[in-house]
């Protein structure tokens, strides 16, 4: 980039995240390729679950995330009620020393689509407890203005359900939540491949969080490189202004005299 | 007396603490939380935190995912 173009930060609430790309552990074959598709990925903010210790297993991916100067976004993926996600967000600031929460209340295992009335009520909670709640929503204008009402730091609605690659099913919609928030809207889950990345940014996003698009790809880190540019690129063409779409050509070349 | 820990029966001294779970499970005190019956337990009280029997204590850290 020349210095000439110039873009604010990325802020959530309250504090600065140096890159709009949000990654996730999740998936990974190893905490090896992790590490490379993280550094490839210029990111400055993953996610990680809460889970019961395994004593065997230690503390790696805690451990990789310090040495490489990423800050942790703990989430309350595998909650299905307002009240396990209370608690798991809790335990998640006691073990992490982090306000800051992904908050995830999921419906069922097949679809892995959040459950909105459960959402709210947990949101709500978390907000009145002094967190900075980062909710994994529906693709819902709605709901996504209840949550920002709510308090919530962001939202963070979905391209499609996680882990599907099928990309931005309803990019309307994703625009129309972009147009009433006074909060940072970021798109996370069902990101497939580097375009629908851009495209999130496009449609106005403020970043993107995507984990298994990378860590399943067949060159991990490669693919992290590749949204670490899409991003940047559909950011770029947001600020920049696309041009409008015409039904016929319009030549760019001077007419024939 | 007999309490559960991440969901496995453990036998513990009566009068046990949060920070006796802990010793019996292994588990690295850095970097973990706990929750007792559904509630979390702060580390500034897991040395006093007395155990009834039947207690449910889980011990979470973070791990990959999301």
């Amino acid at each position: 980039m020349t210095e000439s173009v110039v873009d604010e930060p990325l802020v959530v609430g309250g504090r600065k995240i140096a890159s709009r790309l949000i990654m996730g552990t999740g998936g990974a074959a190893n905490l090896a390729v992790l590490e490379r598709a993280l550094v490839a990925s210029g990111t400055a903010l993953t996610t990680v679950a809460m889970r019961r210790v395994d004593a065997a297993a230690g503390t790696g991916v805690l451990d990789l995330l310090r040495r490489l100067g990423i800050e942790t976004l703990p989430n309350t993926a595998g909650c299905r009620t307002a009240a396990e996600a209370v608690l798991t967000a809790r335990l998640a600031r006691e073990a992490l020393g982090t306000d800051l929460v992904k908050l995830e209340v999921i419906a069922d295992e097949r679809t892995l689509l959040p459950d909105p009335i459960e959402l709210l009520d947990a949101a709500e909670q978390l907000v009145r407890d002094g967190f900075t709640v980062l909710p994994y929503t529906n693709d819902d204008p709605v709901l996504a203005r209840k949550l920002e009402q709510a308090g919530c730091a962001a939202v963070m609605p979905l391209g499609s359900p996680i882990g599907t690659g099928l990309g931005i099913r309803n990019p309307h919609n994703i625009e129309m939540i972009v147009a009433a928030a006074g909060v940072p809207v970021v798109l996370d889950a069902g990101i497939g491949t580097a375009s629908e990345a851009a495209l999130a940014m496009e449609l106005g996003c403020d970043a993107v969080l995507l984990a298994t698009a990378v860590t399943r790809a067949g060159d991990p880190e490669r693919m992290a490189h590749a949204m670490r540019l899409a991003v940047e690129a559909g950011r770029a063409a947001r600020l920049a202004g696309r041009i409008p779409r015409r039904y016929w050509a319009q030549a760019s070349s001077p007419a024939v005299d | 007396m007999q309490i559960l820990i991440n969901g496995r029966p453990h036998e513990v001294a009566e009068q046990a603490t949060v920070t006796d779970a802990l010793t019996v499970l292994g588990a690295p005190s850095a970097g973990v939380a706990v929750a007792v019956d559904d509630e979390l337990v702060p580390r500034t009280d897991w040395a006093r935190y007395r155990l009834a029997a039947d207690a449910r204590v889980e011990v979470l850290t973070a791990v990959q995912g999301g």
